[in-house]
């Protein structure tokens, strides 16, 4: 190596300080690492993730079009197109909350060479904004009155009131920007039938469509016009689809013939044994999923016809009495529901926001440990006295549970532990599950939705998308109980009903600063599982896993899991 | 027969109208959603947007006879357009049956996964037929003996086995045991996107199908087997047979001439029943190996609840189904001299 390339090298390392490790031993150019074959057992469907909600997806286009900003793997925000994060301290956010303005990185170019202005990301709003488009990732744009291009380089995003977390439109996986030359005559209506564009975008991100195999495969190749003549360091890219998540991590761990795959919820002890093959590494990391059980405060029996489930039907005959809903938590071991269906990403919670830190209470941590002889203890001293046939009454009230969720292995077996340990303290069980695209769909003539609720006990796991949990907060406020009125539309699964909820939720939605967001949030979490409208089980983690040769992935969880492929590289 | 035979496709017509509203009828009832598989972190009130902007807030009919008018009237005229230029109506802006998941035209989406169904689930008809007649005919012609007994035991273990079991076990031996770099490893996963233009690559192309193809082979073969020796035990003990050997023909001509030819009735009739199965692809061995063909576009429609895709697909099924269904029949009566339709 004579001086040239050292310096050369030299330089590139401060320039990507992020890659700094493994730019030294290449020489720093695009496409030098050949191919790399990543798989998804879901295949990808479309490449505009504004027509399609789906992780894989939103992952494979997050290869192609990018946002303003992302979240890292700690979920700090990072400037990503932008020059800076906004903030009210230097001036980006406005002092009453009601604007937000970015600066563009000039330079930029799409993959077709043509620059990256503000016109792009005006463009984006108004088509995923656009009321007959169906746009999948509205939630971005929440509470948006409008986005105005100030220059060529500089955008400003108006809210109809104050946004004390101005970060939707435009920051993370959800929400890439589109080419506008591309996708002009592609609004409202037509967005659906524009295959060219939906299936090829344009984009800003190290790689660009070669082949598009809808639910099958995407090949990619490097994108000559990328930011960083150095990256990314590999020259094609095939995205692969179909099949289950045992094979799919087979293919990675134990077969070799793929670098990266997604998403491995399968069997720990499976998964170990594949691991021990030593072609590839498993890795986890925490976002903020939890697997819990919302508790049905209203009545959900099939005697009250229309007023099922819902406030009008009256409360629910045992579920309405905190102390049952307290015993039924203790009596769970959570750990070892964590242990036996999720091994390496799954940790036992009490809280249903489980991260980021800052969010996460310590005031529940009386569920960590299993205790049956306090859940009788509890039961006992409110009445509810064991039957001849080991079932708890009081005042003619059976302690008898119908407990829901989806089709799921895992779900299964949480299932029937459960059973087993409510059995000990004198409370009866019927499990059910229904299939997923059943259960998580809207279907207004299903009894089975999650929704409509018409049992007990439903099990499932719930999360919010970047770090703020202000949206996810609101779904327990009195107007998110879904009901007959609004189409059983609403996210309160519990029909949980407190004013003083809402009052924080209120004071939660005009509060700036961090620590004060925090803090509320943390009361909001504590009142919600002293009062146990919720039965937290698991904090989810996801796993995944990748070669051994390919270096650079850093699991992300805060954002797509590709956000750093430009990174990646191949060690010999 | 040429009478018999424009008298059976008039009567397809009807029936197959009422096969696509029956399916539709049966889509729509079923309990599933569309927005059921996307992430919780999309609000009821954006999935209500999505089921709009599908078009699913129309009422039943409307959507059938939207379906019936792309399907039946702009798919064939938009052929017509992309094969031969012949251009009725507006031809650039022609509403056809899309998929809800992937937005595209179902029937492009039908076009790309042609080709590996056709060569993985043919190809393992054509190995499954060249096994089991052999197989059938030594079988029957020495019943009972050790070439007999295993054929049979070969063939129970062939209809038993799942393919989801034999598929992985194939997997698990030449892809993970077999050392990569080894002649006898074999790749778990199919590229769909390999072009065979080189001897290289149809080695590659070899060796990617072989898996599959065995898998479904096996299964195919026990079932072909097991007929094909059933219908030849018929015919052995018939009374043309003994004339024919009291005639002094030699044996071979005995077997692979008269009873070959008369055994191969029925068996003709069951080979051609199942080449619509071919079209419909192998679902749980596509998705096993990644072949990614009809059967795999499929499933993945049910479970998204894809409906346009299921629709399409299944009415597509139903068509070949009631077309092999009368191929069968001609057949039969241009093998059997004895059967005549008119």
């Amino acid at each position: 190596m004579n001086m040239k390339h050292i310096l050369a090298g030299a330089l590139g390392a401060t320039l990507v300080a992020g890659s700094a490790v493994y730019a030294g031993s290449h020489e720093a150019q695009q496409g030098r690492d050949g191919n790399v074959n990543i798989i998804y057992w879901q295949a990808v469907s479309i490449l505009n993730p504004f027509l399609s909600g789906g992780t894989k997806d939103i992952d494979a286009s997050n290869l192609i079009i990018e946002p303003l900003a992302r979240y890292d793997e700690e979920g700090n925000m990072i400037a990503w197109l932008a020059t800076e994060i906004p903030t009210v301290a230097n001036g980006g956010v406005a002092e009453d909350l009601t604007s937000i303005t970015w600066n563009i990185t000039p330079g930029i170019k799409w993959s077709d060479g043509t620059d990256f202005t503000s016109a792009d990301v005006v463009f984006t709003a108004e088509y995923c904004m656009n009321p007959d488009g169906g746009c999948q990732q509205l939630t971005s744009f929440s509470d948006v009155e409008s986005v105005v291009a100030v220059d060529d380089l500089t955008v400003t995003v108006t809210f109809t009131k104050p946004k004390p977390f101005p970060y939707g439109p435009f920051v993370g996986g959800t929400s890439p920007i589109i080419q506008k030359a591309q996708f002009e005559n592609c609004v409202g209506a037509e967005a659906p039938n524009c295959t060219e564009q939906n299936f090829n975008p344009i984009g800003t991100g190290p790689f660009m469509v070669d082949e598009f195999r809808a639910n099958d495969v995407v090949t990619m190749v490097a994108n000559p016009n990328y930011r960083d003549p150095s990256k990314p360091a590999f020259a094609s890219l095939t995205f692969k689809g179909g099949g289950d998540a045992a094979s799919a991590g087979r293919a990675v761990l134990e077969t070799g013939e793929f670098d990266y795959a997604w998403n491995l919820q399968i069997d720990p002890g499976v998964l170990a044994d594949m691991a021990a093959a030593g072609n590839g590494t498993v890795i986890s990391s925490y976002g903020t999923a939890v697997e819990r059980m919302m508790v049905n405060m209203t009545n959900p029996s099939a005697d009250l016809g229309d007023l099922r489930s819902t406030l009008e039907g009256g409360p629910h005959p045992f579920l309405q009495f905190a102390e049952v809903r307290r015993a039924l938590s203790v009596a769970i071991d959570r750990n070892l529901l964590a242990e036996v269906g999720y091994g390496k990403a799954g940790t036992a919670t009490c809280n249903v926001v489980p991260a980021p830190a800052i969010y996460a209470s310590t005031a529940n941590d009386e569920c960590l440990v299993q205790n049956i002889d306090l859940a009788n203890q509890i039961l006992d001293d409110a009445g509810w006295e064991m039957g001849s046939d080991g079932v708890r009454v009081k005042d003619g009230v059976r302690l008898s549970i119908l407990y829901q969720t989806s089709t799921n292995a895992v779900r299964q077996d949480t299932q029937a532990l459960v059973k087993q340990w409510w059995s000990e303290i004198g409370v009866e069980t019927e499990l059910k599950n229904i299939d997923a695209a059943v259960f998580f769909g809207g279907d207004q003539s299903s009894p089975d939705t999650f929704q409509k609720f018409f049992a007990d006990i439903e099990m499932y796991t719930n999360l919010f998308d970047g770090t703020d949990p202000e949206a996810y907060m609101n779904s327990w406020t009195c107007a998110e109980i879904p009901n007959p009125a609004n189409n059983w539309l609403g996210s309160n699964m519990p029909r949980y009903c407190n004013p003083a909820y809402d009052a924080l939720a209120t004071e939660l939605s005009t509060t700036a600063a961090i620590e004060d967001r925090a803090r509320i949030v943390r009361e909001m979490n504590d009142m919600l599982m002293s009062e146990g409208a919720m039965i937290p089980l698991v904090h989810r983690g996801r796993v995944s896993a990748h070669a051994n040769s390919l270096q650079g992935v850093i699991l992300n969880t805060w954002d797509s899991e590709m956000w750093n492929a430009a990174d990646w590289t191949r060690s010999e | 027969m040429l009478n018999y035979t424009i008298r059976r496709l008039f009567f397809t017509i009807p029936t197959l109208l009422f096969i696509s509203f029956v399916i539709f009828l049966i889509l729509d009832m079923a309990p599933n959603d569309p927005t059921g598989n996307l992430p919780m972190t999309i609000p009821p009130e954006v999935r209500e947007n999505i089921r709009k902007s599908l078009g699913l807030d129309a009422p039943m009919y409307v959507r059938y006879l939207l379906w019936c008018n792309q399907f039946f009237i702009n798919e064939p005229l938009n052929l017509l357009y992309e094969w031969f230029d012949w251009c009725i109506g507006d031809c650039e802006n022609r509403t056809r049956v899309r998929s809800w998941s992937t937005r595209s035209p179902v029937v492009d989406l039908i076009v790309e996964r042609m080709p590996q169904t056709l060569w993985v689930v043919g190809m393992s008809y054509v190995v499954g037929i060249l096994i089991a007649l052999p197989i059938g005919v030594i079988s029957a012609y020495k019943q009972y003996s050790w070439f007999d007994q295993i054929g049979t035991f070969i063939s129970m273990i062939g209809f038993s086995v799942p393919t989801f079991f034999t598929g992985v076990l194939l997997i698990v031996i030449f892809s993970v045991w077999i050392d990569q770099d080894s002649w006898f490893w074999l790749p778990s996963i199919y590229d769909t996107t390999l072009v065979v233009d080189s001897w290289g690559n149809f080695w590659l192309q070899v060796r990617q199908m072989i898996m599959p193809v065995m898998v479904l082979a096996l299964y195919n073969a026990a079932q072909l087997s097991r007929f094909m020796r059933a219908s030849m035990l018929d015919n052995l003990s018939q009374d043309y047979v003994r004339t024919a050997r009291a005639k002094g023909l030699k044996e071979k001509t005995v077997l692979l001439v008269h009873v070959l030819r008369n055994s191969m009735i029925p068996v003709v009739t069951v080979i051609a029943l199942s080449v619509p199965q071919v079209f419909g692809g192998a679902i749980i061995t596509e998705q096993i190996f990644r072949v990614n063909g009809l059967g795999q576009l499929l499933i993945i429609g049910i479970q998204g609840a894809d409906i346009p895709l299921v629709q399409t697909l299944t009415f597509i099924f139903a068509v070949l189904i009631v077309l092999f269904n009368l191929v069968a029949d001609i057949l039969y009566g241009l093998l059997d001299p004895r059967i005549r339709y008119d």
